[in-house]
């Protein structure tokens, strides 16, 4: 097994044991980074020198017996987060230079427990996809077969993980923009509730939704870095400051007597592939034979959520972006006036999705269209969170396919935003309700290409999500 | 629903956003198909049903209003896209008439 491809748990015995350095280790990521991304694309920038440097510092600390949690670790964070000194571009031009000054709370986090950074991971503009093909540097391919899309919006940190160039990566999930590339490129990714996880220093999209995450190869994985991710942050008024849990040693209460719900809106959706119906329902075998009860549940307002969110994203991207003029930092555009030098700026600095969606959120937000958009919006956000709040009374989680349907093939569904919107079905009713919900793989379909199953807990209940997970990867 | 070209423009105007005329006509459709999916919501019995705008429950988290990050001028100066004399160097805002 070359050291690139081990996971978190791996690298740390094999580093602590002295069977490798984390020079050796962060050089076969280096390795596998210049031999594939060529082709897959999950980069966009890569800070060679910085993460040698810092491995042979990890190595140093090893020798003098003082390791942290991710001493010597190599990771990769999506573009649309803030790193120290490292370009942060959001996969757009306007930030084509832009190297931010500070590290966002949950990467200065990670960088403190001694994780090595390799560089920044292509994704769709400021998250707004669903197949990053909205990246102004490019679309990621998917490992498995390049000639289909990696998912979106974080597809480039999945890719990145799924094609070993990186033990974890750090991700940002609004609607699905974790969970969906992780289902399409076999790892595991989790969104945490809404207010666990720090959004300081992320690139706001919208800011009633966006979460911070991990994508990894295993559960444990996951719940490793969540135990470091999460937490209030004083620089993030909406992090709640319940106690963090022991997530690694929660994972070993297993499953047994859980009530797991199947909720009937997901499994009849009109368009669902019968292969992934098919996967998502052994899984649930699976998670019968280990002692859970299962139930048939139902959540009535789940086909209003694509709507609300697509109204409610809009809205607070457009008031979020305008930020980026062009005048304190990022790509100014030459112009005689200050009109033009704002409107060119963000002509020339956004790609056409992007421009879209502060078009639709600047028509909801405007006088005589308020309430019949983002009012109405955030009415049926509250009945769909209502929907899981109702439900968690009944069972401890739900699980459904994460997405509808398997890979697509680049360019497929570009010229239609409304078709990819739809992609979203599955995922974005937990975000508008801010509850938890990880994607594990489920298997492959007749193709070869990843399938993953979707479990979704109860608002700051990751430990019962990561449990579930856990028994899944078992078989 | 659905928007015109017109309406476009007057959007992007209002948004900072300079488009070609071809990017008005796709905005146009795409936006118009967009809205038309919304309506899906017009369904939905909405009477008395409150506003969700944040999930969490948490309220009035206030902080001190503390000066912080003076170390970072040196950096912050540095992402400017005009500097002159050490500060940071915008367009006229008034034009002369």
């Amino acid at each position: 097994m070359n050291l690139n491809e081990l996971t978190i748990r791996e690298a740390k015995d094999g580093l602590n044991k002295k069977d490798f350095t984390s020079v050796e280790l962060t050089a076969a990521c280096l390795d596998r980074i210049k031999k594939r991304d060529g082709e897959i694309n999950a980069f966009i920038t890569v800070c060679e020198d910085l993460a040698m440097k810092e491995a042979v510092r990890a190595d140093e600390t090893i020798e003098r017996g003082e390791a942290w949690p991710l001493t010597g670790i190599p990771f990769a964070v999506k573009d649309a987060i803030c790193t120290a000194g490292v370009r942060s571009t959001g996969a757009s031009k306007i930030l084509d230079n832009y190297v931010p000054p500070f590290d966002a709370t949950v990467i200065k986090k990670i960088r403190e427990q001694g994780a090595v950074l390799l560089g920044k991971n292509n994704c769709d503009a400021f998250g707004h996809g669903a197949s990053n093909e909205n990246s102004m540097y490019g679309p990621v391919r998917n490992p498995r077969n390049t000639k289909k899309v990696a998912g979106g919006s974080s597809g480039g940190s999945a890719a990145a993980v799924a094609d070993n160039m990186c033990i974890f990566a750090v991700a940002e999930d609004t609607g699905g923009s974790i969970r969906q590339p992780a289902s399409f490129c076999g790892v595991v990714g989790m969104r945490p509730s809404y207010g666990r996880n720090s959004r300081f220093g992320i690139m706001s999209m919208a800011s009633s939704l966006d979460t911070v995450g991990p994508i990894a190869k295993s559960v444990d994985d996951v719940a490793f870095l969540m135990e470091i991710m999460a937490g209030n942050d004083k620089m993030d008024a909406t992090t709640v400051s319940d106690a963090v849990p022991n997530y690694v040693e929660e994972l070993k209460k297993g499953v047994k007597g859980l009530k797991i719900g199947v909720p009937k809106e997901y499994f009849e959706l009109e368009g669902l592939n019968e292969e992934i119906k098919e996967l998502t329902y052994k899984k649930i075998d699976i998670l019968e034979k280990a002692g859970c009860k299962i139930k048939q549940v139902s959540l009535p307002y789940t086909k209003y959520a694509i709507a609300v969110y697509y109204i409610i994203v809009p809205s607070e991207d457009s008031s979020n972006l305008a930020r980026l003029d062009g005048i304190r930092y990022g790509l100014r555009a030459d112009a005689n006036n200050l009109f033009d030098i704002y409107a060119n700026s963000r002509a020339d600095g956004f790609p056409e999705e992007v421009k879209r969606r502060i078009l639709i959120g600047t028509y909801a937000l405007s006088s005589g269209y308020y309430d019949a958009y983002y009012k109405k919006a955030q009415k049926v956000r509250t009945l769909i969170k209502n929907d899981f709040d109702e439900i968690f009374k009944k069972v401890d989680a739900l699980i459904t396919p994460t997405s509808p349907f398997s890979p697509f093939d680049l360019g497929e569904k570009i010229d239609n935003p409304l078709a990819l919107y739809l992609a979203d079905i599955m995922v974005s009713p937990a975000a508008v309700a801010g509850v938890p919900a990880m994607s594990v793989p489920a298997g492959e379909n007749y193709s070869g290409l990843p399938i993953g199953a979707q479990i979704i807990g109860p608002r700051f209940r990751e430990d019962l999500v990561l449990r579930i997970g856990k028994e899944l990867e078992k078989n | 629903m659905s928007i015109t070209v017109e309406e476009v423009k007057k959007l992007a105007k209002l948004a900072r956003i300079a488009l070609t005329p071809e990017e008005e006509q796709r905005h146009a459709e795409t936006i118009s198909a967009v809205l038309d999916y919304m309506d899906v919501l017009n369904e939905v019995d909405t009477e008395n049903v409150e506003l969700t705008s944040q999930v969490t429950g948490l309220k009035n988290i206030v902080r001190l209003d503390e000066i912080r990050g003076k170390d970072s001028q040196k950096e912050l100066i540095e992402q400017m896209p005009l500097v002159k004399d050490g500060k940071l160097a915008v367009p006229a805002v008034f034009e002369e008439n």
